[in-house]
């Protein structure tokens, strides 16, 4: 059994950390926290210099063809260094799309530009509050144009292009948008985690393209189960920071006349947060099997690595924030980023009740499916 | 990435696999695959008589302990053919349990401690399940803090035997044993973990008394072991006089080789439970607070599984088990009892009912909830486990320990 990244593929992610390291600083991570830029350039430059924005677009359309292993493999460190930029957007879901839905000439047309860079992408898909369903979209396309109003949409002011799920002739479907053209208004929205930005769109008119025209829904959900492996991946990076953080200023904090490490009701919180951690990366572990290999198992293998990495993340930055003490609540101190981050990712893909409804539903399945057999 | 074999696995486990086929008690199939959780049931048969059968036949064939050297009754298989023998022994395997301890813990010490001749004289007995061992080194007075035992052994004047004085508490198996690694104070006049020493010690010897406890959940597993004037020549003497905690850290260090066999968390059970059982609205697995229940425990459970594959992965690459996996006994022992739990309160008024006639699915929740506390305790209690979790696997510092440096006769509490 070598159920384990390979040797090449943790060179990947040691080149990977060490850029990040440097490139997404604590202080860069900062600057688009708390300014107006909306992702930081460099970094995004960066990213699709040393191909990871392109990792697993095929070569046929100007990606690196590593493969989504290594793809992975860098969705765990963008997690553990809270990039900030639009990597999830364009990569995990827009370029997905396009994979999974585009013609040839769309496929053409976007996925070398985001291998290298040059193009942001994102996917428009909620309006109102509460689990998005078909039923809850009113946004139409109508005679080639598009309107209607898409909130909150990661990286929506920044994006050049997006995916848009709306209303059509047959019901249901997925349009491509130039964000950049007429009939597109954007405006940023306040949101939980300002490293991340987000965007209010309204569309009016706008001139759409048909993404793919077969069943919508279908590719929504197929696109998901990928993306929720992925941003799993990122959950997992950002919950392994923030357990070490909470170690190291256990082991630096001195109260009572000791370290405050060495208080039982400190450890007892760290190793909790190290046993959720552990159980989010094996769960991980089986979703990049799955996705890597297009094994059946993918469903159910993405729901149960969402599950675990939002809960995981989630605790992991909470009890940063405790064993940190008052300095954890401050601007100053870095927990924040981490807790904030943890509480974006958590709902960017769908609640953790949708994938646990998901998850057993899926369960389910297969275990009539195997009685059947 | 994959969950595939090295071709000289695959090899291994073919041939693993055609013998248990061929071998294996077959007509015990159906009781096994009912047993699991609730504990062995063989109605109508012996379980000891058919535990030993089988390991005998094992042991016959060179199976019994795969790993152990061929001399002392195993055939020199590496750590990850043990774990394939293990998947593959899978049904069968719990009839290997009263073999577990002696097997898995004190074979090891005595292959590491004992001189040529006892290993000769012991171990292939051990193998075949002729004889049975169990591990004696809980007391009264030191149970996770085991090192402030106070059974004595003092050399016995103008002789080559100490003599035993003390007892020892839940030892399981101690009532069918014949032998048992027994760990003692030496010399009360140096801190605890300086002062102790172990013995091979015989179960059947004048002195020794065995008393069953008699658990919560009405089973009897468990027991005291008394010593009165017990006599052990010094040849049965493990490791150095006042190294006995070193010899006890190789015992318990041999627990995490055994990463193959699956833990009981009650997951599938349950699982099944509320795809049957119903609601006044339908099933209870459609119902939205049920389904976030089983969810949190379907990614508790896979992640177990995939934690124990990403372990079997390093062993396959000649890697050692770490502190890392005592997260499994952590996680599952709460999950079996909340899962037992919340069983019983979908059952609710006849949740009560704990005979297999009366109560829904044959009592198999009811059992869990008694039985749950138990595996929260023993073997590491859940506090043991985050706190060697913490201190060995993240580095915090150790606790403050004010019986450090002072002499076990003078520490506090004595």
């Amino acid at each position: 059994m070598n159920f384990d990244f390979s040797d090449e593929q943790k060179q990947l992610r040691d080149s990977a950390r060490r850029f990040l390291e440097k490139q997404s600083s604590v202080a860069v991570v900062r600057r688009v926290l708390e300014g107006d830029e909306g992702y930081d350039r460099e970094l995004w430059q960066g990213l699709a210099e040393m191909g990871f924005t392109g990792a697993a677009i095929p070569e046929e359309f100007g990606g690196a063809g590593l493969g989504y292993l290594e793809l992975c493999v860098i969705a765990e460190e963008l997690g553990r260094a809270v990039a900030p930029v639009p990597f999830s957007s364009t990569v995990y879901l827009a370029a997905e799309f396009l994979l999974a839905a585009g013609n040839d000439a769309q496929k053409k047309n976007y996925l070398p530009k985001i291998a290298a860079g040059e193009v942001i992408g994102t996917f428009a898909y909620a309006e109102t509050a509460g689990e998005v369903t078909a039923e809850r979209i009113k946004a139409t396309v109508s005679g080639g144009k598009l309107s209607g109003t898409k909130i909150p949409v990661a990286d929506g002011a920044i994006a050049d292009f997006a995916v848009v799920a709306a209303q059509g002739g047959s019901g249901l479907g997925l349009y491509l948008v130039d964000l950049t053209g007429p009939g597109v208004t954007r405006t940023v929205v306040d949101t939980i985690d300002p490293s991340r930005k987000h965007a209010r769109i309204v569309f009016d008119g706008a001139p759409v393209e048909q993404l793919g025209s077969g069943d919508a829904q279908a590719v929504i959900e197929a696109v998901y189960d990928r993306a929720a492996v992925l941003t799993a991946f990122e959950q997992v990076g950002g919950s392994d920071r923030a357990l070490e953080m909470a170690r190291d200023y256990a082991l630096e904090r001195i109260a009572f006349g000791r370290q405050i490490g060495s208080f039982q009701a400190i450890k007892h919180i760290l190793a909790d947060m190290y046993v959720s951690a552990t159980l989010a990366r094996s769960n991980c572990y089986w979703g990049a099997y799955a996705l890597s290999t297009g094994s059946a198992e993918l469903p159910e293998a993405a729901a149960s690595c969402r599950v675990s990495a939002t809960k995981a993340f989630q605790h992991c930055s909470t009890n940063n924030i405790q064993v940190h003490g008052g300095m954890g609540f401050t601007w100053q101190f870095d927990c924040h980023l981490y807790y904030k981050r943890s509480n974006l990712l958590a709902l960017n893909l769908g609640s953790l009740s949708v994938w646990e409804n998901r998850l057993i539903a899926r369960m389910r399945a297969r275990n009539s499916a195997r009685d059947a057999a | 990435m994959n969950f595939d074999d090295t071709p000289e696995e695959a090899k291994f486990r073919a041939e693993v696999r055609e013998w248990i086929s061929a071998n294996a008690p077959h007509d015990l199939d159906e009781d096994l695959k009912k047993s699991g959780l609730a504990g062995l049931r063989l109605p109508g048969r012996d379980i000891m008589a058919e535990s030993k059968a089988w390991q005998k036949k094992k042991a016959d064939a060179g199976w019994a302990v795969p790993h152990w050297p061929k001399e002392y009754g195993g055939r020199g298989a590496t750590p990850i053919e043990r774990v394939i023998w293990q998947q593959e022994e899978g049904l069968y395997n719990q009839l290997a349990q009263p073999f577990a301890i002696g097997q898995g813990m004190c074979g090891p010490t005595v292959m590491a401690y004992a001189s040529e001749d006892l290993k000769r004289k012991y171990l292939p007995k051990l193998a075949s399940g002729e004889e049975i061992w169990c591990q004696l080194f809980s007391e009264p007075a030191g149970g996770s803090d085991v090192a402030a035992l106070r059974t004595r052994a003092e050399k016995a004047d103008g002789s080559d035997e100490w003599v035993i004085n003390g007892q020892k508490i839940w030892t399981s198996g101690a009532q069918y044993s014949d032998y048992g690694i027994l760990l003692t104070r030496t010399d009360p006049n140096v801190p605890k973990h300086a002062g102790l020493t172990m013995f091979i010690v015989d179960m059947k010897a004048p002195g020794v008394e065995v008393r069953p406890i008699h658990q919560m959940n009405g089973g009897r597993g468990f027991n005291e072991v008394f010593f009165e004037n017990v006599r052990i020549h010094d040849s049965h003497r493990l490791g150095a006089v006042n190294d006995g905690w070193n010899v006890a850290l190789t015992t318990l260090m041999n627990e995490r080789m055994s990463i193959g066999s699956r833990l009981a968390t009650g997951f599938p059970e349950i699982f099944g439970f509320v795809a049957d059982f119903q609601l006044p609205d339908g099933p209870a697995i459609d119902n939205a607070a049920v389904r976030a229940k089983l969810a949190d425990w379907a990614v508790k459970s896979s992640g177990l599984r995939y934690t124990a594959f990403r372990a079997i992965s390093s062993l396959s690459k000649g890697e050692r088990p770490g502190p890392e996996n005592s997260i499994g006994k952590l996680v599952a022992g709460v999950m079996t009892q909340d899962i037992a739990k919340y069983a019983m309160e979908l059952e609710a008024e006849a949740g009560v009912l704990t005979s297999q006639e009366d109560a829904p699915a044959a009592a198999l929740f009811q059992n869990m909830v008694l039985n749950s506390p138990g595996m929260r305790i023993a073997g590491g209690t859940d506090e043991i486990l985050r706190n060697i979790i913490a201190e060995r696997v993240l580095g915090l510092p150790g606790d403050v320990r004010v019986d450090k440096n002072v002499p076990f006769n003078q520490a506090p509490g004595r």
